[in-house]
């Protein structure tokens, strides 16, 4: 389900990256201000060095040779200073850009709705918080110390050398178009091939995580051997395009060391001559072999840079593909806010999950007509895949319906405050969450402001209370990652306390109980329906004792209501009912063994 | 239940020892013979390439005093204009230059088969490894922490093998020269340049120093920024129904801050590193340069001018490769501790099988004896092969499965099976029921030596489960696990995986047995639907057809059904059942389920509480027994 990052056009990036930038605009300003001023420093030094050793060495001048090295000592220093300076400020802008970002795209997913988030892997969203966002931190900072630093010491040195002769300079000039067109033509085709290498290697990767998770099928089968030489063939490719690709790349330094030396040599050809005809000197020619190895250097690194951006420019694409990702469900203009009661009305509805396939074969939800009274409970059964939690889901928005209304409290869903709706429509979810920190503060997860009592009489109607007290810490104890301190069964009825804490109008339990023993599963209906009995209930379950006692029962199938109706009469009426019915009680009262 | 508490301690031992701060130069030399063992020629080739690239760069540097000492200045002050010694001089030099730049793109192109070669070894072995270890490991290694050596370990061990190696190789080389180049140039000067690259080795450790401590504050606040990311990225979808997104973006907002100020220092000290030294290296050469000039003014130690010249040149290129040093240092030691990661891995002990009975196809003559067979014939046996004699029996497999006296502990420590008697008979339904850690899940565990048991027996047709191959034993149970794994693929592919030779045709007929066919022609490309991300887009209760499907097309003697229908609704599951019965017929079966039509009509349902068979007989008999099974079915007593 992961997008494909092509489309996003690179103006695109720039300008989605360069908005996250404005906050360090002065850091960044300042990084390639330093590394500039810090390169005329260095520029500086061979100049100088020529002087000492023309107008001091040869002249016999002690007095020159002191005064220039003191200064090139304090150009040393000031260097220095840039040099810390640059350290600095792209330090800071670079961090700075990498915590804009981040923030930005997490903001964004918080504003993402189901849809949105269905079409990002939860892995796909943690590696473009982490290692995208890393890669993008490194490549900024690299590209503001060396971006402008790299071309102005190339500019810088040629000056110098112009200013110490031109004719000799003109073989830097000739060398530097030279070098440049090839490094910038190479790195463009080994980046391109670079790219490509680098998702058959997260193939690799990914290859391997499944064997990792995977680890008990593949023993089950004993089909060691097979996945071995599986991750063999995919490894020796591998290790070929990686050859091929490094191969591209190491040509660039005998071609880098071939233009300078052949600089140097015609330097000291040339120069020669012309020391001997008077029209240069020897100090300048030292200068100008120095400068020659200056280039040469910042050439080597404006190709790194050029790597390293194209390298990052996947990563930005990805990042930019989440912040601008539009959520698809949006408050409305001037919205309700407030519901007034818990009644809940499917006027025709249709859905699909995906936006460009609404025809009648891609609907997995046909033509549904409810009506649910404000305080009713309402059972919803249907086998694996018959949309029954597609169906709940349309009623606190977390998708919208393709064609036809979802009406609660008699007003359109789209019509209210998107806040408002889902205060009011409490859902528990199928594949819930717990959150590492306390019982407590998981349990103010449903009201932020819930004081302990409140908490403990929701755990008390969820039946959560009984299992909390007897815990050491009871409502303080903590709950680790994803809950896996608990069991299956305290963590839904922890969820559902949280559910109800909120005091929803509407609460919806989607397989919430499916852990929890039948008894237990009986009380806490008991309990719900004692203790808040004007709350809309829709309890979704596979067990028919979860349902056998609501208002109205609704059999799912393929997506279509096959029937409504209270339990004597589905089962009299209903061959879907009556066939779950007898799956489950072939003539006794508990279908299961409340194992979990 | 019990494994994720054994992965919990597991956790909490690595957490709290943190990484193990191992001797670098052990695993470097272990990373050298690795790398000798199979690339020597390559390294020795590499190192006469990397030396001669070297030489030749001196030469073209001892080249520029010539120029001037030897010819330019001569030149001037002869007045002469004969230019062919310098002109043979600089052909010499250029073969040198040539020889260099030769030597190092061999020794360059070289290294990228050295590297590559030697980390799709590593890659190789480390999966071939891991694919050997015992299920424990999986157990007490966070699966993170395990794709962390292919990922990150192995990538800066790339790093440092293709670049800081040679580089390191180089620079040493490079010093070496340089320095005697100095010393035979001038020997006052070289003292000089050597203290000054004292002082720039003392402040790029104060430096290194500080950096290092802000980096360790960035990788704290990294992970805690991370963990938050996973966690919430996890439970988003819990976060919009409650309306959470305001508090979580607070809280994200705090610990990204945290980490921008402690990357920023970070990135900052190490960012000074570089001008540090490289100034350091611009003063050293003033003080030469001012010190060579009034030597060479007052002509004491013989200091020509293109002497100093030349030392100059070497003083520049001297403090260079000092500096490169110090950070491929730096990154070596970085990139050995992953590669002591990797050889943890590799050290790790496999999983143990010393087992000689093996499992083969057979035929049954006309006289009753068996006899071996390439082709798939429907009857197994055991071929046992003794060694006092060397004769071959051959078993057939019946299925007959027993445990006697069985105590399990995951840590040696805590038991979490006590004196567990089992009979299972050929073609005999056997069912486990009992609360969740009862130990149901574990028993079967055993059965196919996912662990290993402390003390007792158990026995495959009267083999002890130790003797036999240990692969020939998995192929003969056919598992449907609690947690379902596909793999990425086809769907095809993925219910072939339980017999690799399966043609399209027994996958669909094992499809259709387990009721899986409708769902899948359904789907967009029917059987050649590709299947990514742990079959992310299919249902729980069709990833678990298909996973039963698998089993089922491996047609294997036993069967061991953990969970498997648990997120089937129960009218497919009633629809799959004859599918299931037919599946199970024939075959001894270990079912563990907790919905009663699945269990009912077991042969034996075994009752466990807290690691102990406390119940056993069929649904008739415990019923009649009203004991803990009776209390479970109706209902009396809660199980939790």
């Amino acid at each position: 389900m992961e997008k494909s990052y092509e489309s996003i056009p690179a103006r695109e990036v720039i300008r989605t990256l360069g908005r996250e930038v404005k906050e360090f605009k002065f850091d960044s300003i300042m990084t390639p201000v330093s590394m500039v001023l810090e390169v005329v420093m260095e520029m500086a030094i061979p100049y100088l060095m020529a002087s000492i050793i023309d107008k001091g060495v040869t002249a016999g001048d002690m007095q020159h040779i002191k005064e220039t090295g003191g200064i090139m000592i304090v150009i040393a220093v000031a260097g220095l200073l840039f040099g810390i300076m640059g350290a600095h400020f792209g330090a800071r802008a670079s961090a700075g850009l990498a915590m804009n970002l981040r923030l930005r795209m997490f903001e964004s997913i918080e504003a993402m709705s189901f849809p949105n988030l269905d079409r990002f892997s939860t892995a796909g969203l943690v590696t473009r918080l982490t290692t995208d966002i890393t890669n993008i931190q490194n490549a900024y900072q690299m590209i503001l110390r060396m971006f402008m630093r790299a071309p102005s010491s190339i500019i810088i040195a040629m000056v110098m050398a112009f200013v110490i002769n031109r004719r000799l300079a003109f073989i830097y000039l000739i060398a530097v178009i030279f070098l440049g067109i090839f490094i910038f033509t190479m790195m463009g085709r080994v980046s391109r091939y670079f790219a490509y290498v680098f998702t058959k290697y997260d193939d690799l990767n990914e290859s391997v995580q499944e064997n990792v998770t995977g680890i008990r099928v593949v023993k089950a089968f004993a089909r060691e051997e097979y996945e071995k030489d599986k991750f063999d063939k995919a490894a020796d490719n591998i290790y070929r395009m990686f050859v091929k690709a490094e191969r591209m790349i190491i040509l660039n330094m005998p071609v880098m060391q071939f233009t300078v030396y052949a600089c140097i040599l015609l330097i000291s050809w040339f120069g020669a001559h012309m020391i001997v005809g008077g029209s240069l000197t020897t100090g300048e020619l030292m200068s100008l072999l120095t400068y020659c190895m200056n280039i040469l250097m910042s050439l080597m690194m404006l190709s790194f840079v050029f790597v390293m951006i194209s390298m990052s420019a996947a990563s930005a694409r990805r990042i930019t593909e989440v912040i601008k990702e539009i959520p698809e469900i949006r408050n409305p203009e001037d919205p309700v806010m407030e519901v007034p009661d818990g009644s809940i009305k499917f006027d025709n509805v249709w859905f699909s999950y995906y936006k460009d396939k609404t025809g009648e074969k891609d609907c997995i939800l046909d033509d549904i007509n409810l009506d649910i009274k404000s305080g009713e409970t309402i059972g919803i059964i249907g086998g694996t895949g018959s949309s029954k939690t597609s169906l709940v889901n349309l009623i606190s928005r977390l998708y919208d319906v393709t064609r036809g209304s979802v009406s609660v409290g008699g007003r359109n869903v789209k019509e209210y405050d998107l806040n408002t709706l889902r205060m009011s429509v409490s859902h528990v979810l199928q594949k819930n969450e717990l959150f590492s920190g306390s019982i407590l503060e998981n349990l103010r997860w449903g009201r932020e402001n819930a004081t302990l009592e409140e908490c403990i009489e929701a755990c008390k109607i969820s039946n959560a209370h009984e299992f909390i007290d007897r815990m050491e810490e009871r409502y303080d104890t903590r709950i680790e990652q994803g809950g896996s301190n608990l069991s299956g069964g305290q963590k839904q009825r922890l969820c559902i306390a949280r559910a109800i804490l909120r005091r929803p109008k509407i609460l919806i339990l989607d397989d919430s109980t499916s852990a929890v023993d039948t008894a237990t599963d009986a009380r806490i209906r008991r309990a719900l329906k004692d203790y808040l009995p004007g709350m809309t209930k829709i309890i979704i379950t596979q067990r028919i004792s979860s349902v056998i006692d609501a208002d109205r029962i609704v059999v799912m199938d393929e997506g279509r209501i096959n029937g409504i109706g209270s339990h004597e009469e589905l089962l009299r009426n209903n061959d879907i009912y009556r066939d779950v019915y007898e799956s489950q009680n072939s003539g006794k009262e508990t279908p299961d063994f409340d194992t979990k | 239940m019990a494994e994720e508490k054994v992965r919990q301690i597991g956790r909490h031992r690595m957490m709290t020892h943190g990484p193990k701060a191992g001797d670098p130069g052990k695993i470097m030399k272990r990373l050298s013979s690795f790398i000798m063992k199979r690339y020597s020629v390559h390294i020795i080739a590499v190192i006469i390439c990397i030396f001669v690239g070297v030489l030749a760069n001196v030469q073209g540097t001892l080249f520029t005093r010539s120029l001037i000492d030897d010819y330019i200045i001569p030149m001037v002050k002869s007045g002469s204009r004969d230019f062919s010694p310098l002109l043979s001089a600089i052909a010499r030099v250029a073969l040198f230059y040539s020889i260099g730049i030769l030597s190092t793109y061999i020794y360059q192109r070289m290294m990228v088969e050295v590297s590559q070669g030697t980390l799709k070894d590593l890659r190789c072995e480390l999966f071939a490894k891991m694919e050997s270890l015992p299920i424990k490991y999986f157990d007490t290694h966070a699966h993170g922490d395990i794709m962390s050596v292919y990922t990150n370990d192995i990538d800066t061990l790339r790093q440092m093998i293709s670049q800081s190696m040679p580089q390191f190789l180089n620079s040493l080389i490079t010093i070496i020269s340089v320095l005697l180049s100095m010393l035979f140039l001038n020997i006052p000067l070289t003292v000089i340049s050597l203290i000054m690259v004292g002082v720039m080795l003392l402040s790029s450790r104060k430096a290194a120093g500080i950096s290092g401590r802000f980096f360790s504050a960035q990788q704290k606040s990294l992970g805690a920024l991370n963990g938050y990311i996973e966690e919430m990225m996890t439970g988003q979808k819990v976060v919009k129904v409650f309306c959470h997104e305001e508090q979580a973006i607070e809280e994200f907002k705090k610990r990204n801050r945290d980490l921008f100020v402690s990357a920023y220092n970070a990135n900052q000290y190490s960012n000074i590193l570089g001008p540090l030294n490289m100034q350091i290296g611009n003063v050293s050469f003033c003080i030469c340069a001012i010190l060579g000039g009034a030597l060479a003014l007052s002509g004491i130690s013989g200091l020509t001018l293109g002497k100093l010249a030349s030392f100059l040149t070497f003083n520049k290129s001297f403090s260079m490769p000092v500096n490169q040093i110090g950070t491929q240092m730096n990154f070596c030691l970085m990139a050995l501790a992953g590669g002591e990661r990797i050889f943890a891995l590799l050290d790790e002990e496999p999983e143990m099988d010393s087992g000689y009975v093996s499992l083969v196809n057979v035929e049954r003559r006309e006289d009753g004896s068996l006899s071996e067979t390439a082709e798939r014939t429907g009857i197994w046996a055991w071929k046992h092969k003794h060694t006092a004699d060397g004769s071959v029996d051959y078993v057939e497999l019946k299925g007959d499965i027993t445990l006697d006296g069985v105590d399990f502990a995951y840590d040696d420590e805590h038991f979490v099976l006590h004196d567990v008697e089992l009979y299972g008979r050929s073609g005999q339904k056997i069912a486990f029921v009992g609360s969740t850690g009862a130990g149901k899940t574990t028993i079967t565990n055993l059965i196919n030596r996912f662990y290993n048991i402390q003390d007792g027996k158990i026995r495959f047709d009267g083999i002890n489960i130790n003797k036999i191959k240990v692969r020939d034993l998995r192929r003969s149970l056919g598992m449907v696990l609690q947690d379902t794994h596909l793999f990425t693929g086809t769907i095809m592919d993925n219910i072939r995986y339980g017999r690799l030779d399966a043609s399209d045709e027994e996958v669909m007929e094992a499809a259709k047995l387990v009721s899986a066919d409708s769902f899948i022609r359904h789907l967009p490309e029917g059987y050649n639907t590709v299947i990514t991300g742990d079959g992310s887009s299919l249902s729980q209760g069709q990833r678990q057809l298909l996973s039963i499907a698998r089993a089922a097309v491996a047609d294997p003697p036993a069967l061991i059904l953990d969970e498997a229908t648990s997120s089937i609704d129960t009218r497919t599951e009633k629809m799959i059942q004859s599918g299931m019965d037919s599946l199970m017929k024939g075959r001894t079966s270990f079912v563990i389920a907790h919905r009663l039509s699945t269990v009912k009509n077991a042969d034996c349902i075994m009752v466990l509480e807290g690691g102990r068979i406390i119940e056993r007989g069929d649904h008739e008999e415990l019923m009649g027994q009203k004991g803990r099974y009776y209390q479970l079915y109706t209902g009396l007593k809660i199980a939790n």
